[in-house]
């Protein structure tokens, strides 16, 4: 699949030697492919996207004291402009959240986690 | 993890649980088409830690004494190279030979290192997959292209939450004197579930 430049060109994206995003887990990836998505269902334009994950990573002021990881960030400045679109408030994002861990609690170790709803 | 592993029920961490939050969001909203998203992301699916295992067996394939260690234990020697899985799994390396080969599965879900392997193909949690590699796994192989000879005894190992394997595939023939990166370069991530061979010499230049 070939991305457009703007994003391969994102500041400090961790790219293979190919020039593709590279992930350390899996939900790095998950949050990635929903960020391309939601931008090409039209939710936010891919400059409004940039900034907001460039602000997240700026906290990390000079890089040299870096707890959070480059897709921490991401997952944050997501959730960050998913609200600031009105497609996702906090509260339903908690409600959710809590719904996921219930669920993964009630799921035996080793079978696939579903939401019942 | 700080928390402990607890093997009765499923645990997610709080990314993990975010990310989920967000789909299950984005879904209900119609943003998100998780059939599309799961296509997307297989086009990442060996962009994950992609050459960690790969350097794990070139390593034991040139160094008699971190073969060994590796042969041993598994999570001992694949964390010297700095790679730990996430989940606190336990990782046993088993070896091919001339007489046996080794394939990996998961019948019960879809356990997987992908700390040393990366994310998991498709097909790796696929019902078809995790059925037949254990009732037939020479058919498996010979549709993955891989065809053995009658006298070779193929092991399937089944993952759990608490053990995952890691195949060394066989050293190919005519690398003698090859360095370790080199020789990563010919570990595909197949070959280390057993599904595929180490790649040969000219098969790593016609790929290349």
């Amino acid at each position: 699949m070939t991305l457009p430049d703007a994003v391969t060109s994102m500041p400090r994206l961790p790219l293979d030697q190919d020039g593709e995003p590279v992930f350390s887990a899996p939900w790095e990836a998950r949050v990635f492919a929903m960020t391309v998505q939601a931008h090409e269902a039209g939710v936010f334009e891919w400059r409004e996207w940039a900034d907001q994950l460039g602000a997240e990573l700026a906290k990390d002021g000079d890089g040299r004291n870096v707890s959070l990881s480059y897709y921490d960030h991401w997952l944050s400045a997501f959730e960050k402009i998913l609200k600031e679109k009105g497609v996702a408030g906090a509260d339903q994002l908690a409600g959710l959240k809590e719904a996921w861990d219930e669920a993964a609690r009630a799921t035996p170790h080793g079978q696939p986690i579903e939401l019942k709803r | 993890m700080s928390h402990d592993h607890d093997h009765d029920h499923s645990e997610l961490s709080d990314v993990e649980l975010r990310v989920r939050a967000l789909e299950t969001l984005l879904t209900d909203k119609g943003y998100i088409d998780p059939p599309a998203l799961d296509a997307l992301i297989e086009t990442y699916e060996t962009k994950v830690g992609p050459k960690n295992g790969a350097m794990v067996v070139a390593k034991a394939w040139t160094d008699p004494e971190y073969h060994a260690r590796l042969m041993s234990d598994a999570t001992a020697a694949i964390a010297e190279l700095g790679f730990v899985g996430r989940q606190g799994e336990h990782m046993v390396a088993v070896e091919n030979t001339p007489g046996t080969h080794n394939m990996v599965v998961c019948t019960l879900c879809s356990c997987y290192p992908w700390t040393v392997l990366g994310l998991p193909p498709v097909w790796y949690k696929s019902a078809p997959y995790r059925s037949r590699a254990v009732r037939d796994p020479r058919g498996v192989l010979s549709e993955f292209g891989v065809t053995l000879s009658d006298e070779t005894e193929i092991k399937v190992w089944d993952s759990t939450a608490e053990v995952r394997y890691l195949v060394v595939p066989q050293r190919p023939a005519g690398t003698e004197g090859w360095d370790e990166a080199q020789l990563a370069a010919l570990v595909s991530r197949d070959s280390m579930i057993g599904t595929g061979l180490a790649l040969a010499p000219s098969e790593r230049e016609s790929a290349a």
